[in-house]
């Protein structure tokens, strides 16, 4: 029986989709990171809401990209340890169709449901609701390019023992720009003034990594699973 | 006509090249440095401004440069390998990064240095120096990455394909200066254009890059011999060149 590569793609997702929510515990732990590293630091500083409101736009993202960095770990390693993987890889579709669902359903439990919680740290960290908009727009632009950086990233560690560590060492300088520019944008919209320029660079950047991260992802696995 | 390109995937003719070359890489290398250091240090007049202090640039600028450069070469030849399966390619590869990195170190810390006196700090979270301190995390990520695996062949090529993912980093620390709005000095010699810079100040500078890139040179063939004999021990002209 032969499958369309779209009923493929379909199909991997939903798996990924429906392995995370039998096991909520892996949705939630990164989610629940996110919100606790966001409480560190004010109570670290011990800040008037006024500070806070300053270095929020740092926090926010300092946040969200440690805390998508957890769940990347798990992005291939469980499906490369059993094997499914490789058999995924016999199926005859092509691996950076595989790639691509894989890293669509990962965006969609970890990057997708930090945007959903983000407007409740946000809150807490003191950013007006005029800025939600524009916050959750970068965020969501932020995590889908990083998810992208990082299936590169967890392809080419699989198979290290000590691959955690070095998936940060790999992915985190990549993702500065991210860091910067999706920070400027928060920022801009906090003080009221256009974002615009931010915005476009990180949607730039999003679509440069959709194009070309597959296939380096592809390449990360081809050399790591052989 | 390709011959001379297909003889360089071969081990033996490379760890040949590369020992040919060490000695004259070197004493070039040697010459440019002693005519760069004596002019720029001694010859070339103090910065209006900065006085002496500007003669920083003769180590900083051209580190910075080299950082860049090897970074290049590396994930050209971590193409290479990775394209065409050429494992010598690999072998310049693994024997650059370390030099490269040292070379970004070298600009950073002679930078901020220079930065004390002149900026009044240290350092500055500026768009060049933070590309340029990425393009040091690079080059260490792509180090750890290659002595990570148990397999060195898999190591050499996640490594490779890392160097390659990398190489967009390159062209930010290069044009960083342009794109943003930075406190580090713009383009003075690699641009478009008259050098904004005088020749009593420049000639010095070129022949501490000329001299940089030749000890580059020199020391990308020692290491790369050295590299040449590990990968390749078990290998019968290894024994022969051991030898002889």
């Amino acid at each position: 029986m032969t499958v369309g590569a779209w009923e493929a793609f379909v199909l991997i997702v939903r798996r990924e989709l429906v392995l995370s929510f039998r096991r909520p515990e892996q949705l939630l732990q990164p989610l629940v990171f996110f919100l606790i590293v966001t409480t560190l630091f004010p109570l670290g500083l011990s800040l008037q809401l006024s500070l806070l409101r300053d270095i929020s736009p740092g926090v926010l993202w300092t946040a969200a990209l440690l805390s998508s960095l957890l769940s990347l770990d798990g992005l291939f390693k469980s499906d490369a340890d059993d094997g499914t993987l490789e058999q995924l890889s016999l199926s005859g579709q092509s691996l950076t169709l595989i790639v691509v669902a894989k890293t669509c359903a990962h965006w969609l439990v970890s990057g997708a449901a930090l945007v959903v919680v983000s407007p409740i740290v946000a809150t807490a960290l003191g950013i007006p609701v005029a800025a939600f908009a524009t916050m959750m727009l970068s965020l969501a632009l932020g995590t889908l390019t990083l998810s992208w950086l990082g299936a590169i990233g967890a392809g080419l560690t699989i198979g290290l023992r000590r691959g955690n560590v070095l998936l940060s060492l790999i992915v985190l300088p990549l993702a500065t720009p991210l860091l910067i520019f999706g920070a400027a944008a928060t920022e801009r919209a906090i003080s009221g003034s256009s974002a615009v320029g931010a915005m476009y660079f990180l949607a730039s950047v999003c679509v440069f990594t959709c194009t070309l991260a597959p296939l380096a992802a592809t390449a990360a696995l081809r050399i790591t699973l052989e | 006509m390709w011959t001379w390109f297909y003889k360089l995937a071969s081990p033996p003719y490379v760890y040949g090249i590369a020992a040919a070359f060490v000695p004259w890489l070197l004493s070039a290398a040697a010459l440019a440095l002693c005519y760069g250091l004596v002019a720029g240090l001694a010859i070339a007049p103090p910065d209006y401004q900065q006085g002496d202090a500007f003669r920083m640039i003769y180590v900083h600028v051209p580190s910075a440069l080299l950082s860049l450069t090897i970074y290049t070469v590396m994930a050209a030849a971590s193409a290479v390998a990775l394209i065409w399966r050429i494992k010598v390619g690999h072998a310049v590869a693994a024997a650059s990064a370390p030099i490269g990195a040292s070379f970004t170190l070298a600009a950073l810390v002679t930078g901020s240095l220079w930065g004390r006196p002149m900026w009044g700090t240290y350092w500055a979270w500026d768009p060049r120096l933070t590309s340029e301190l990425i393009l040091l995390f690079l080059y260490v990520g792509v180090m750890s990455l290659r002595s990570a695996f148990e397999d060195p062949a898999r190591g050499d090529r996640a490594a490779a394909l890392l160097a390659v993912v990398g190489v967009v980093n390159v062209p930010i620390v290069h044009f960083s200066v342009v794109w943003w709005n930075s406190l580090h000095q713009g383009a003075t010699v690699v641009k478009l254009g008259a050098p904004s810079m005088p020749g009593s100040m420049l000639w010095p500078l070129l022949a501490m890059w000329l001299g940089f890139m030749l000890f580059y040179g020199a020391v990308l063939c020692m290491r790369l011999q050295g590299e040449l004999l590990n990968r390749e021990r078990q290998a019968l002209w290894v024994r022969e060149a051991i030898k002889s």
